[in-house]
């Protein structure tokens, strides 16, 4: 249980995937102007995270690995994802058409957001087991959020902020978060200190 | 005639149109690999691999591939490609592989290759698509070595390896932070040297891939 919380925690906070390791940036960039977009999104890419761990784990473990074929992950995955979200889209659609609503926007190629497939490899080259896998891709997705939600708010006075000609836009974006990142360098060794 | 506009092909990828200062694209490996400038030219010369096999491939194919299917046909090329690479680099550079990691299977979902695929190769003939991932490639590459010089500079003290012999070296530079930060400062100087107005959307408003992406979905909708 106790390296249970580890995995989650450090998956959200110390690791995060978007302010250490840098994958997803461009929905972070993206996506990140509004409140309420920004939760979306987060929804989104947990739930496609903790979906494509749940596929991608067996696949790997029980046909992959057996025949000695683990270099094809990556275009397993990337197919199994890719075949993931347009299924979670068509089921949203039929079944639960409020849910398709709010998350519908951000599903189709979310396949190509790196965050996914990153958090599915990485699940493999760490050795988690099946349980670590989804706790750790929950997380991921969870940290994604997080600094989702964090950034939309530093960005929406950073827009509003006078900020000399050249730097304003994408500049100032990128110099905002990289602020955000020094405050989440220092969660670093405080999720092994408390769980330990 | 033709000559001229194969060369405008190979070029405007390197400084003009370059996918990573200007049409800011492929953002999470500029990012994450150019701790060091040898870390970035290994990420660049990759991506430039990928990106002129896959074009040609893809280049060749467009009359073959159904236009419903073209988006799944295109990512499994390029997944294939990057398996390739990921052989030749773990066989013939393994320090370098290991220091890339999962970014080199990332490569896959590298929005500079989908994106080129989409817009250029699907269109043109194998001749300019090969040049146009060239071009691009070079220029990833040009950016992700400027952006591992810097960072190697400032963070360590020394640049490809070689000691620089500074006093203080700014650990800040090479850890994450210190990558959005010099991101920032080199588009920002790239937008004064271009003196235009600089992007206020992030990549959407250039990128081929605006209607599948999910990021310009949602804003398409707000532009509605």
């Amino acid at each position: 249980m106790k390296s249970m919380l580890v995995i989650l925690f450090s998956a959200m906070l110390t690791n995060n995937f978007v302010l250490s390791k840098f994958m997803g940036i461009c929905p972070f960039l993206g996506v990140s102007k509004k409140l309420d977009s920004a939760a979306g999104m987060g929804a989104a890419v947990t739930f496609v995270m903790v979906c494509a761990t749940i596929c991608t784990y067996p696949v790997y473990t029980f046909l992959l690995a057996p025949f000695g074929l683990e270099y094809l992950k990556t275009v397993a995955f990337i197919l199994i994802i890719a075949l993931f979200v347009q299924l979670i889209e068509m089921i949203l659609k039929k079944k639960i058409p409020s849910l398709y609503e709010s998350l519908g926007v951000y599903l189709p190629l979310i396949t190509t957001n790196c965050a996914v497939l990153g958090v599915t490899i990485l699940n493999i080259d760490n050795g988690y087991n099946f349980g670590e896998s989804i706790v750790d891709a929950l997380g991921a997705g969870l940290g994604f959020t997080l600094a989702l939600l964090i950034f939309s708010g530093v960005r929406s006075r950073v827009d509003k902020a006078d900020i000399p000609e050249t730097f304003k836009g994408v500049p100032a974006t990128l110099i905002a978060a990289s602020i955000v990142s020094v405050s989440f360098m220092s969660f670093s060794g405080m999720v092994e200190g408390i769980f330990s | 005639m033709a000559e001229n506009s194969n060369l405008k092909e190979f070029t405007k990828g390197i400084i003009k149109e370059n996918p990573t200062l200007v049409t800011l694209l492929g953002m999470c490996p500029t990012l994450a690999v150019t701790t060091m400038a040898e870390n970035g030219l290994g990420m660049g010369i990759a991506t430039t691999f990928v990106l002129v096999c896959s074009n040609a491939v893809i280049s060749l194919l467009k009359n073959v591939i159904p236009k419903a299917v073209r988006l799944p046909s295109f990512i499994v090329i390029i997944a294939s490609f990057v398996t390739l690479i990921e052989f030749l680099m773990k066989g013939y550079v393994p320090a370098l592989y290991d220091s890339l990691g999962v970014f080199l299977s990332l490569i896959t979902v590298n929005c500079i290759i989908l994106g080129r695929a989409e817009a250029f190769a699907s269109k043109n003939k194998l001749i300019p698509s090969i040049l146009d991932g060239l071009g691009m490639g070079l220029g990833f590459t040009l950016a992700l070595f400027l952006m591992g010089s810097f960072r190697e500079i400032l963070g360590t003290g020394k640049w490809m390896g070689i000691d620089l012999h500074f006093s203080d070296p700014m650990t800040i530079f090479i850890m994450p932070a210190g990558g959005f930060f010099v991101l920032g400062c080199i588009i920002a100087v790239v937008n004064k040297l271009a003196k235009r107005k600089p992007p206020e959307k992030i990549g959407c408003a250039g990128c081929p891939c605006a209607d599948s992406c999910a990021g310009c979905a949602n804003e398409h909708k707000e532009d509605k």
